[in-house]
């Protein structure tokens, strides 16, 4: 935006980083507690957005060097191709399987194709919402 | 997944790559790379034949969406080999020939071959599927990439013309072929054709039978050019000559004739089945080459003719369906030998229209010009070409010794069949027949003549016409001389190929272990399909050398009473139409937009619930309401009223979100973690958003409006507000359907999930979510277009 807000700024460098861990988590959680891929899309998004109010729009083009659309669109396929997955060892299309298997330092951990589309729900939400602010705030 | 389902996913897979080639590789014509797609699955399907008509047909199936009842499932049978066979070897031959068609310098070769190979690849999913809904996606996809193919020089206006030509009526038709899909699914509770088929007894008393018959008809129809829809296929010449060659000869319009071919079992015994076909083939047969002879340029007298010969092919399936009837039974021999026949044109058709455009293609491509009355005198010139006309001509004609006599001859025994065993007043069909048949001897005349013959006018041809070069030959040669050797051999093929492909037509006629045995005979005697033959010839050089005195009979009908103009002027009327509908209501009023929405749901959801009687309550069941409850309620309900009395953009947006927020604490209090975050990070980004957006818009004004708007937006406001308060409080109590809840209480076993709201999204109802997603990405992609191409618009003004 036009002027420096120094206050906003500063918080804006620590609580993007807190939030964009806690986004990481719920999106890794939903599986068994509260979260998921689109809300930890939405929240992914919104500490971007934070980004974009503390600073203006080619700051964090710098920050964030990344072109949200071919997020998005990776995102979107992730989830078809979940789907299609499922086709390929002759089940219907977007059935999810899901395993236990023992991970190294992680131990017993749950598994499952529903997080692979749960992630392509992710990028899309994130690649989505970002493209939309940031194509309306470079209007600006 | 079986090799056949590769075979169908094949060409379609092989579209990616078809772009790499033409980037990455443009010194070699990209059509080398293409062309080994349709060779290998010739010779795929070469290895499953011949069919045997005493073994059940190959059949894969792969569950889709399997809780519809749709299969992914194909099978291979006589009538499937026989098309899959066409497809794929007029395919390679289409494919080489465009290679020395098609320029490698000037032309987009990667979306040529990439529609090309969609199409074909759609054509052979029509003819291998099983399931009709899968047919019916193949079907409408034929139409998209035929719709591609034909506008692919798309800066021609009559290119764009005739591919939204053929665009809208097929996929009228097509929409048609869907309805009556699913009314014949749902009479005979399968989508599968095979299961179809075995139930068609009891099929034939139900109240669907004809509705579904008429609708699959009209989709056959328009695919098939049939009259009086055959308007689209003239102007879909505007393709490039190779296409033409392949959807005009072998693919699309014989997909109408597949349709109706796959349907004769279960349809086949109805007598209102054998009329229409057999009268809208005959008509369209007749009114075909009488339009073709009129025809001053090359291809347009081949779409012409097309029409034409697709007629004679439906109205034998049209007669050769009696032998389904039982009524008939004992002429059965008769009415078979029509589908035998119906079934042998249409191999001879695919082949010898497949060569005459070849050869117009190389006519167009030497000389410059289509145009009857510019050429003339090429015999010696162009020899090649002049003898695969020859060919190809004499074949349409019905002409010894070429495939076409023998195929006519065998037409002309149907049609007297029909008129002899049917006491019913047919004495019309070969009577149509034959003279349908003079004029197309008439047309192939001019088709050989006038361009081969009489006197060569250099300065009317654009360029100095010579030979074409020989690999476009080989292909048109390759399929005179299948013309030739049909005729010397033709019961090669008729055991292998034609006869499973009549078992499939007419399933079940014969007792296991007893065939119909196809014996195709050149001579067959002095009957009367010799001398209808010896007539036509006579009558029709004798139409041909006097067309110049009759040729006016064409002008009698005048040019705005026609089909053409009537698609013209309706497509004209329908859009002006429409612009004064849609003109009427979109006034660019936002105001207006949302009343719309709300009286629609007033009246739609409160007229459904009234009917329904749903309103009520029953609130004996609920928890006591707690304070901390009241308390946000009222907050809610302050916040909301305070948004609509603020006079400042800002503040009512922010209002809004502390409305948001206060549903996510109320969310939090019910003990829903995740619909609470969710509320709550969407509402933080919805203000965010909203912030952006309004910041473009104008001060916030009061405006001067009538009482009289004041009043009804009052009254809508209030009407949504209230109907969602009764449903909300109705939902409480009355349960209108079962409830589904009982299906998430399995979750962790099912899905392993600890989360069921998420199990919910990711698992039970992930295809919703997956399609949740495609839908917001495509509205953010959406935005940013708009905003960007404004942009963009804008920075090229200055």
């Amino acid at each position: 935006m036009k002027f420096p807000d120094v206050i906003l700024q500063t918080a804006a460098k620590i609580l993007v980083f807190i939030i964009m861990i806690y986004s990481i988590y719920i999106l890794f959680a939903g599986h068994n507690n509260p979260g998921g891929g689109f809300i930890g899309g939405l929240i992914t998004a919104s500490a971007i957005m934070l980004l974009y109010l503390a600073f203006d729009v080619e700051t964090v083009g710098e920050i964030i060097p990344l072109d949200f659309k071919i997020i998005g669109a990776v995102g979107v396929m992730l989830a078809l191709l979940t789907g299609f997955g499922a086709v390929l060892f002759g089940v219907p299309f977007l059935t999810q399987v899901y395993q236990y298997v023992n991970l190294p330092l992680l131990g017993k951990t749950g598994l499952g194709t529903a997080f692979v589309f749960d992630l392509g729900v992710y990028l899309a939400v994130v690649g989505t919402t970002v493209t939309i602010i940031r194509s309306i705030s470079e209007d600006l | 997944m079986s090799l056949l389902h590769f075979a169908v996913l094949l060409p379609f897979l092989y579209t990616i790559f078809v772009p790499l080639f033409f980037k990455k590789l443009p010194r070699i014509h990209t059509g080398w790379f293409v062309i080994v797609i349709p060779l290998l699955l010739f010779v795929y399907f070469l290895t499953n034949f011949p069919v045997q008509t005493d073994s059940p047909p190959i059949v894969h199936s792969v569950p889709w969406i399997a809780s519809a009842g749709i299969h992914f499932s194909l099978h291979l049978d006589g009538l499937a080999l026989l098309f899959a066979l066409i497809i794929t070897g007029i395919g390679t031959l289409v494919v080489l020939y465009s290679i020395y068609y098609m320029s490698m310098k000037r032309e987009a070769l990667h979306n040529f071959y990439v529609y090309l190979l969609l199409f074909m690849g759609a054509m052979l999913g029509i003819v291998l599927s099983d399931n009709l809904m899968v047919m019916y996606v193949f079907w409408e996809a034929t139409s998209v990439s035929s719709f591609l193919l034909i506008a692919y020089w798309y800066q021609r206006k009559k290119s764009r013309y005739g591919a939204q030509k053929a665009m809208l009526i097929t996929v009228f038709g097509g929409f048609a072929m869907l309805l009556g899909a699913l009314m014949i699914g749902t009479a005979a509770g399968t989508f599968s054709i095979r299961e179809i088929i075995g139930m068609r007894e009891t099929l034939a008393d139900h109240a669907l039978f004809l509705p579904a018959m008429l609708l699959i008809l009209l989709g056959a129809f328009t695919k098939s050019a049939q009259f009086p829809f055959h308007i689209w296929l003239p102007d879909a010449m505007e393709a490039p000559t190779p296409i033409s060659a392949f959807l005009h000869s072998a693919t699309m319009v014989k997909a109408g004739v597949y349709l109706v071919a796959r349907f004769t079992p279960v349809f086949g015994g109805d007598m209102n089945w054998f009329w229409i076909i057999a009268i809208v083939g005959t008509l369209t047969l007749f009114w075909g080459a009488f339009m073709a002879i009129r025809q001053t340029d090359l291809k347009a007298l081949l779409a012409y003719s097309t029409i034409s010969q697709l007629g004679l092919i439906m109205s034998l399936l049209g007669i050769g369906s009696l032998a389904l009837n039982p009524d008939f039974a004992a002429e059965a021999d008769w009415f078979e030998a029509a589908i035998l026949a119906a079934i042998f044109h249409l191999f001879n058709h695919s082949i010898f229209k497949g060569c005459l455009f070849m050869v117009v293609g190389i006519l167009d491509h030497e000389t410059g010009t289509r145009d009857i009355r510019k050429l003339g005198g090429l015999m010696s010139l162009m020899p090649v070409s002049f003898t695969l006309t020859v060919i190809g001509g004499l074949s349409m004609a019905g002409l010894p010794p070429f495939s076409g006599f023998l195929s006519k001859e065998m037409f002309f025994a149907g049609v007297l069949a029909a008129n002899t065993h049917t006491e019913q007043w047919t004495l019309w069909l070969p009577i149509a027949a034959w003279v349908a048949s003079i004029f197309t001897f008439a047309y192939c005349l001019i088709l050989v003549f006038k361009t081969f013959t009489g006197t060569y006018h250099p300065d009317r041809l654009d360029k100095k016409p010579h030979e074409a070069p020989i690999g476009m030959l080989i292909p048109p040669i390759v399929l005179a001389l299948i013309v030739v050797s049909a005729f010397f051999f033709p019961n090669l093929l008729s055991y292998n190929l034609f006869e499973p492909a009549i078992h499939s037509v007419l399933p079940g006629l014969r007792l296991p272990g007893e065939t119909f045995y196809v014996k195709i005979k050149a001579w067959h005697g002095l009957n009367t399909e010799l001398y209808m033959t010896i007539g036509i010839v006579v009558v029709g050089t004798l139409l041909y050398r006097t067309y110049k005195k009759w040729g006016d009979v064409y002008n009698l009908l005048p040019h705005k009473y026609t089909l053409g103009s009537l698609y013209d002027n309706g497509l004209a009327g329908a859009e002006k139409l429409s612009a004064r509908i849609t003109s009427t209501y979109m006034n660019g009023f936002l105001h207006s937009y949302l009343s719309y929405i709300f009286v629609f749901i007033i009246l739609l959801v409160g007229g459904s619930f009234v009917l329904l009687d749903a309103f009520g309550y029953d609130l004996s069941t609920n928890a006591e309401i707690g304070l901390y409850e009241y308390i946000l309620a009222g907050a809610i309900a302050v916040l909301a009223g305070f948004v609509i009395s603020v006079t400042s953009r800002l503040t009512a947006i922010i209002a809004v979100g502390a409305v948001g927020y206060l549903v996510s604490l109320l969310f939090v209090i019910f003990r829903a973690p995740d619909l609470a975050l969710t509320q709550l990070v969407v509402e933080t980004i919805t203000t965010a958003l909203f912030l952006l957006a309004f910041y473009f818009l104008p001060k916030l004004k009061t405006e001067v409006t009538r009482i009289r708007v004041k009043i009804s937006n009052l009254l809508i406001s209030v009407g949504i507000g209230a109907l969602f308060t009764l449903i909300g409080i109705a939902a409480q109590g009355s349960n209108q359907f079962k409830p589904v809840s009982e299906y998430f209480q399995n979750a962790y076993e099912l899905s392993g999930a600890k989360n069921m709201v998420n199990a919910i999204l990711v698992d039970f109802r992930a295809f919703d979510t997956m399609l949740e997603s495609v839908v917001l990405f495509t509205a953010g992609i959406g935005v940013y277009t708009l905003i960007k191409l404004r942009k963009s618009r804008k920075g090229g003004q200055q």
